[in-house]
């Protein structure tokens, strides 16, 4: 029987991948044109970090989770409509911006502060998690910050997978480079895993689930505390989208492994 | 185009409507339960359906395994049970109607045979919903709900078999084809009925587990129509049938099913009554089929609403991408920049399909939301039915009828805003109350099924040819010919345009819907005087002239004598509940606009950029407003004046012309008197080149008169047209389509 655990995701809105993203100057800084009319989806790292949570407390009995997000509370109503139905957690909002143009220290320090005024959160037991990297802007600082601001000396970062044993302990597996993982052996909790993308696809949808998180997350999202994000000493010189280009070649019969030699020698020489 | 000034390019439209708009529009920002179901909804529209779409699924009317994989979805994603009560497995608490109404929209944005897939399941299950005994709804309604985790259970699935006499599909919901006699009735044990029913183009019949079917009596012993329900291991035959060759809606399954089966008589729907020796159902087929097609008909009209409202962007991205590639446009030029978006026509008429979208998705909603409005009130109404121990039929029409006098006071009081003791008063009352949303709600669903696909089949015919030859192909963005040909379907299903207008001739002239629709007017009138913009006083100004033509009609003859509003008169009567039909989409489209714009001033906040839509949008109910009214006063003149008889130049004693020599002696008494004479026989007979004298409105100078003012009114509305033109050229679309996702 494996400890119940308490999981905090950290996680926020990212504009819908599809949408026409078109960064622009404002007085306050960069943000994204229309970006408070655009459609909004679950970070995707971040998403990916919330499902894992749910199906470890799953396995966990007794656990609990929590989301904390930071984000434009008109649109993380949006999101929850749908995530709603994905898994069960709590919300625990914050109303703020989500554009990414913002500083992470600042970020995570609000963040923290949140996380460790969950009422019932027992940080003996908290695994904090959340996306390795960001769809919006990834600095890939601001959960490692969380960490530090909350104590949790083990970190890991690009986690695939998490493997509870029976004293309590985990095994941890992360991406490193040239493509292999790193397994880990972690005593138990308190830690921090930056997740990549798991191993899980996207849960169905359950209405019943739905329903019932929602009672609980449209009081937590009224309750919302607003955040002002100074950027103090922070800025951004310049912003842009990554470049597109498109070069077509029309060639019949190639062998995967062929195509593959020519995608890996066009990205090294780029 | 003309260039735009940067005043303008601050009001224009930045984005194309998301989430937020539509409900508030649409009025379920505040149920969060609506709000989650449309998310799932959407997401197997945009995923497993539009997948299954464009991997050319529709090319076979057979149901496939991949197909059949469809229904999973529905169940796991709570399409399906949304439709049952939380007694029985659902988990929306209240009336359905909207939250079906949601699902139909989500899934036809992508594609209706999917919706009808969903839908006709609850269609099976209707007639047990609304008039089934309390044994058959938990029965069915459980075995339906689809299993909870750790169950091991596949949920029933039904189809709803009507059917009039072979080969003929969807012509009308009266005629039967399909016979019920009593195969056994020992003393002192329930009858045994044998039920003989061949059925065409039944949806769900390639899976169904059950089947509710209309049958006619052909035994003395059982008294009039009624539904029965027919379970798959019933003793006799249950053949599926050979499958419908249809064209359309290829996400569904159809056949021709045969059943020739025994089942107790406790399988009629609503249960029945023994009297001297006769088995009478306690409701016969038409009571059922009333009582379940006045709901699941506005959910069919909103199919066809959503498909153009999906036609916009892919629309909007082909005419900015059209020249893209070709060698001579450059990169940046205007050509490579707008496409065809540079020209007017292009844009114009993506506003007219747009606005018709509008209008129609405005009118289905509001019909969705009556009904939700209507279903308790009605259970209500039994219960003090009942009470009373009044019976069903005509008796219960004429207890009601006593209610309609207050509630026309209540009406009134309404209108002149006097809140006193009355109002109050009849505000409680559940009968006043019930009597009225059900006269609105007669009428708002016939009108949304016949306006929405009638007209929107049109429109979609129109947003195909805006797209060229690739909108005909397969491969084009929004499956959109597929839709065009979907959208007859969706005319046709669940009564044709016939029967809805025979249903609207009699709705339309209850005494209480015209009594609130008189008090529509001056809402109009109050809208307009706040913002002119909305077109709001046109479409008053039209239903002024309806509501004139309607009466005038009412008390006519036509040039031979012969009435000229009666049932039998189609002629008149059809076009006239057309003419309505235009302008309620119309009316309930700036109600709608009215609505988001108080809720988004209220949530300014959360609502940054709404004052853009609001305006774009008070542009296209501007637009449509003045098509509405066009159409509705073209209807009206067309029969006001169209049943009198020309006048000819034989006509006894001259009427209506001057003879030449009469002119000849007026001339000394009013010199000049002749120039302003066009219709004069001369004393040789001759005459100008033409019918007849002119015809003169005469008696009906005050329709000429409201016309004209129709006409007047329509000052503005292409303005408003250009403008809406203008903010399309620019509006953010997304990169690519959302689905297939």
């Amino acid at each position: 029987m494996v400890d119940p655990l308490h999981i905090v995701v950290c996680g926020s809105i990212v504009p819908d991948p599809l949408q026409t993203l078109e960064p622009i100057a404002t007085p306050d800084g960069p943000a994204l044109k229309n970006d408070l009319l655009l459609p909004a989806i679950l970070d995707p790292f971040a998403a990916h970090a919330l499902y894992e949570a749910a199906e470890l407390a799953k396995q966990c009995a007794g656990s609990r989770v929590w989301l904390v997000s930071l984000g434009p509370k008109a649109k993380l109503q949006q999101v929850m409509m749908s995530l709603a139905q994905k898994a069960p957690f709590e919300l625990v909002a914050l109303d703020g911006p989500a554009h990414g143009f913002t500083d992470a220290h600042e970020t995570a320090e609000h963040l923290a502060a949140t996380t460790a005024a969950i009422p019932g959160l027992d940080r003996d037991r908290l695994l904090l998690f959340g996306g390795w990297e960001s769809a919006s802007r990834g600095q890939g600082v601001t959960l490692q910050i969380v960490g530090e601001r909350l104590g949790i000396i083990d970190q890991f970062q690009g986690v695939d997978r998490i493997t509870p044993r029976e004293d309590g302990s985990f095994e941890v597996m992360e991406r490193v480079e040239g493509g292999r993982h790193l397994v880990s052996l972690c005593a138990g909790p308190p830690a921090l895993l930056g997740w990549a993308t798991g191993e899980r696809g996207e849960p169905r949808n359950d209405p019943q689930m739905g329903m019932k998180n929602m009672r609980l997350m449209m009081s937590a999202l009224q309750k919302a505390v607003p955040v002002t994000l100074s950027a103090e000493g922070f800025c951004c010189r310049d912003v842009r989208l990554p470049g597109q280009q498109r070069q077509t070649r029309i060639v019949k019969d190639m062998q995967p492994a062929e195509i593959a030699q020519e995608i890996f020698e066009w990205i090294r020489h780029d | 185009m003309a260039a735009i000034s940067p005043a303008i390019q601050e009001e224009t439209l930045r984005t194309l409507p998301g989430d937020t708009v539509r409900q508030l529009q649409w009025r379920f920002a505040e149920r969060y339960d609506l709000q989650m179901l449309v998310q799932a909804a959407r997401e197997v529209a945009r995923g497993p359906v539009a997948r299954l779409v464009a991997s050319g699924a529709r090319q076979t009317h057979e149901w496939t395994a991949a197909k059949h994989a469809l229904l999973e979805e529905f169940d796991s994603s709570g399409i399906t049970s949304a439709f049952l009560d939380t007694e029985n497995g659902g988990y929306l608490i209240g009336p359905k109607n909207l939250a079906l109404a949601l699902i139909a929209f989500e899934l036809a944005w992508v594609d209706a045979g999917a919706a009808t897939a969903s839908l006709a399941g609850c269609l099976a299950l209707s007639p047990i919903h609304e008039r089934g005994t309390t044994e058959q709804r938990a029965r069915y309604m459980s075995l339906c709900a689809p299993a909870s985790p750790g169950e091991d259970r596949k949920p029933w699935r039904g189809a709803f078999c009507l059917t009039e006499p072979l080969p003929y599909a969807g012509v009308d919901t009266g005629m039967l084809g399909g016979k019920v006699t009593i195969a056994e009735w020992k003393e002192g044990q329930e009858p045994l009925l044998q039920v003989e029913k061949r059925g065409r183009f039944i949806t769900n019949m390639g899976f169904a587990n059950f089947v509710t079917a209309a049958v006619d009596t052909a035994d003395p012993r059982i008294t009039g129509s009624c539904m029965v329900i027919l379970e798959e291991g019933d003793p006799g035959v249950f053949d599926r049938g050979s499958i419908t060759r249809k064209l359309v809606h290829q996400l569904s399954s159809t056949s021709d099913p045969i059943f020739s089966l025994r089942v107790p008589a406790s399988r009629i729907v609503g249960g029945y009554t023994v009297k001297e020796g006769r088995i009478v159902p306690n409701f016969n087929h038409s009571e059922i089929i009333e009582a379940v097609f006045a709901r699941t008909r506005v959910t069919v009209a909103l199919m066809t609403s959503a498909k153009l409202l999906s036609a916009v962007e892919p629309v909007v991205r082909y005419q900015r991408n059209r020249f893209r590639g070709a060698q001579q446009i450059k990169a940046g030029s205007l050509r490579y920049e707008q496409g065809l978006q540079q020209r007017e026509d292009a844009l114009h008429r993506v506003v007219d399909l747009w606005a018709m979208g509008e209008a129609g998705a405005a009118l289905g909603f509001a019909a969705a939301r009556a009904f939700d409005e209507l279903d308790p009130l009605e259970k209500e109404k039994d219960k003090l039915r009942e009470e009373a121990g009044i019976g069903g039929g005509r008796a219960e029409l004429k207890w009601l009828k006593g209610v309609w006098p207050a509630a026309v006071e209540y009406v009134h009081h309404q209108a002149t805003n006097t809140a006193g003791a009355v109002q109050k008063a009849a505000n409680q009352d559940v009968l006043v109350r019930y009597v009225l949303a059900d006269a609105v709600a007669g009428v708002l669903c016939p009108a949304a099924k016949l306006w929405n696909t009638g007209t929107g089949a049109n429109a979609m015919r129109e947003a195909l040819s805006l797209m060229g030859g690739y909108g005909i192909t397969e491969d084009c963005p929004g499956f959109l010919a597929y839709k065009w040909m979907d959208a007859q379907l969706e005319a046709t299903y669940e009564g044709p345009e016939a029967v809805q207008r025979r249903n609207l001739i009699v709705t339309m002239t209850h005494e209480l819907f015209l009594e609130q629709f008189r008090q529509w007017i001056p809402e109009m009138r109050r809208i307009a005087a706040h913002r002119p913009a909305t077109g709001a006083c046109v479409v008053a100004s039209a239903m002024k002239l309806w509501l004139w033509t309607l009466n005038h009609l009412q008390n006519t003859s036509d040039a031979d004598g012969s009435k000229l509003y009666s049932s039998a008169r189609q002629g008149v009567t059809f076009r006239l509940a057309d003419a309505l039909c235009w302008l309620l989409a119309s009316r309930q489209q700036i109600l709608d606009l009215m609505e988001l714009e108080a809720k988004s001033a209220a949530n300014a906040a959360g609502c940054d950029g709404l004052t853009s839509t609001v305006t774009f949008l008070s542009d296209l109910c501007h637009v449509q407003a003045a098509r509405a009214a066009g159409e509705a006063g073209r209807i009206c003149a067309d029969l006001v004046y169209g049943y009198n008889r020309h006048p000819s130049w034989d006509d006894p004693e001259h009427k209506g012309c001057f003879l030449g020599e009469e002119l000849e002696a007026w001339e000394a008494y009013a010199p000049g008197m002749t120039a302003f004479a066009l219709d004069v026989i001369q004393p040789d007979g001759s005459h100008p080149e033409k019918a007849g004298p002119c015809a003169q409105c005469g008696e009906n100078s005050a329709f000429q008169q409201q016309r004209n003012r129709l006409d007047l009114c329509l000052t503005g509305s292409q303005l408003a047209k250009d403008r809406a033109a203008r903010a399309l050229a620019m509006v953010m679309i997304p990169e690519v389509p959302d689905y297939p996702r």
